[in-house]
């Protein structure tokens, strides 16, 4: 536990040892208000609830999750602290958390910025704050099953370009897999049980049902399970890769 | 009694390259062990598995009995290493890097202040605790990686090319550094500067192509130089042919080499097995009448015993 903060801690500083972590929270604040306000049309609902705001954040995600992750490994690699990292007694487990969580912490951090929107959507009318509060989680839980995915496929490649493409590919087949274009192609000649497994693979319809309000342990286990699966991959990469350095 | 740093019989194969191929070697406390090779002997990767980063294909190695792996922590404490090139976070400041280290040995707070200071003392780093890490030259960066692998007190210090790059004071410095720290240490560093092994080891060995070649102190190995025992001198350039061909006439001598050097010639007068040949050159030398200048012996030269290990000449 401690040797998990110590990493945890490490890690997260990094993060705003130069001014890219600053660039990036703008970029996200920037793109998020895009996204509500214009695709989302955030005025022009005249409702007060933030589905404007939380709609488009699957696709905002899948570029922006993986660029927080992808230095996570490849730059030890890259650097040759790798071996510094993995010759200090602090066990395997406890690194490959400790970095994620570190990845995670910044993301909540970005999240957390954009708490004005909150404060103005009930400035400017009476929202179900639950169904706000259950979205927040979704988001977080969403953005750590994108980060989890990012940080493993980092540990694949010493370059970091390379690790963010990885991590967007992939990312993107979690998140088409419940669109309804995917989910047809499957329908027509599929027993039913495969097309509701590859919709069910799908981040979106997880993150819908938590953006509606309703928080079902089948949706928060399915990003736990993903999270832990991811989490595992990585921790089998980086064994895998202590003989390229 | 008293190793504190064991390997028996280390492997490592990468497919059918065989990095690695049987290594045996301890290290008892108080002694610097000098690992020597070519490039591409295996030394780093002896070094890797020494400090659990690569798991050997077999054998095995063993630090005051913990026996080293890839997952054993506890190893891992008793060893402090320095990984070729130090490798460093130079997005750190030198202080916060140290006490990154020192958190990750499970110092904290008061006491990770005092090991991060004396440490820093040590390796003469206090001018530079507040500086960002990257913004380091060389010399300083690897006194930063010494640092931190001396921080937390190892019993076992590996040091894979502790002086590579480094300029003539600073390697002196980082020498007298790993003499101070060996009294009560058990300590490898491995380095293909063989005047590193004189002025430092009590042991060398030689390993290539991933097999030991030779092991013993420094002098035992310059034993088996073929200049053992040879004698050099500087003659005037005019008497040097006859000079060189007298002695070549000794039944123990095996072989003259001569060099110029300015008006004057250097004769090396290599021995017969490394027999004592320096009183008959001597009393030659005075009855012949050479006008002879700097007559010495020499104990042998570790570069030609490398050589003649590692290429088999």
């Amino acid at each position: 536990m401690k040797a998990t903060l110590t990493i945890f801690r490490r890690e997260f500083a990094s993060y705003f040892a130069t001014p890219v972590a600053y660039v990036f929270l703008v970029i996200f604040l920037v793109m998020q208000g895009l996204f509500t306000f214009y695709l989302g049309q955030f005025y022009a609902r005249e409702q007060a609830d933030l589905v404007a705001f939380f709609t488009y954040q699957p696709w905002l995600y899948l570029f922006l999750m993986p660029a927080i992750a992808m230095r996570l490994w490849a730059e030890e690699r890259k650097s040759g602290t790798f071996e510094l990292l993995l010759t200090l007694p602090i066990p395997m487990g406890s690194i490959v958390v400790g970095k994620y969580l570190a990845a995670v912490a910044f993301a909540a951090l970005a999240l957390l910025f954009t708490a004005p929107i909150w404060i103005t959507v009930n400035w400017l009318g009476s929202p179900d704050n639950g169904v706000i509060f259950t979205g927040y989680i979704g988001s977080l839980l969403m953005a750590s099953a994108y980060l989890a995915i990012g940080s493993a496929l980092s540990a694949t490649t010493k370059n970091q370009v390379v690790a963010f493409i990885l991590a967007v590919t992939v990312c993107f087949l979690f998140l088409v897999s419940g669109l309804p274009m995917v989910v047809d192609l499957f329908s027509g000649w599929a027993p039913e049980g495969i097309t509701l497994a590859v919709a069910n693979f799908s981040f979106l319809i997880h993150f819908d049902n938590l953006q509606k309000g309703v928080v079902s342990f089948a949706d928060v286990f399915y990003f736990i399970a993903v999270i832990a699966f991811w989490l595992w991959v990585n921790r089998v990469v980086v064994e895998s890769k202590r003989e390229a350095g | 009694m008293d190793v504190l740093l064991e390997a028996q019989d280390l492997k490592k194969h990468f497919g059918a390259l065989k990095a690695v191929d049987g290594i045996s070697l301890s290290v008892k406390k108080g002694e610097v062990l000098g690992f020597l090779g070519p490039n591409g002997a295996g030394k780093t990767t002896t070094m890797k598995m020494l400090t659990g980063f690569l798991a050997p294909t077999s054998g095995q190695a063993i630090a005051c009995g913990e026996t080293i792996s890839t997952g054993n922590v506890a190893a891992r404490r008793r060893i402090g290493y320095l990984p070729e090139g130090a490798p460093l976070y130079g997005d750190m400041t030198t202080r916060d890097f140290l006490a990154f280290v020192a958190a990750a040995h499970g110092i904290e707070g008061g006491e990770a202040r005092d090991v991060v200071e004396s440490a820093a003392g040590a390796v003469h780093l206090h001018s530079v605790m507040d500086q960002r890490v990257e913004t380091l030259s060389k010399g300083f960066k690897r006194r930063v990686g010494l640092a931190a692998a001396i921080l937390h007190a190892p019993d076992v210090l590996i040091l894979d090319e502790p002086t590579d790059g480094l300029d003539p004071n600073q390697k002196h410095e980082v020498r007298r550094l790993i003499e101070a720290m060996s009294v009560d240490r058990a300590i490898i560093i491995s380095t293909h500067i063989l005047e590193e092994v004189d002025a430092l080891c009590h042991r060398a060995v030689i390993i290539n192509k991933g097999r030991i070649v030779a092991d013993g102190t420094p002098s035992e190995l310059r034993a088996r130089s073929k200049y053992r025992n040879a004698v050099t001198m500087l003659v005037p350039r005019s008497e040097a042919e006859k000079a060189a061909s007298a002695m070549k006439s000794i039944r123990m001598v095996a072989k003259v080499e001569a060099a110029n050097e300015g008006d004057d010639v250097r004769l090396t007068v290599l021995a017969r097995d490394g027999a004592e040949i320096s009183d008959s050159i001597g009393d030659i030398a005075a009855v012949s009448n050479w006008k002879v200048r700097q007559f010495s012996v020499e104990a042998g030269r570790l570069d030609d015993v490398f050589r003649q290990v590692t290429e088999g000449r």
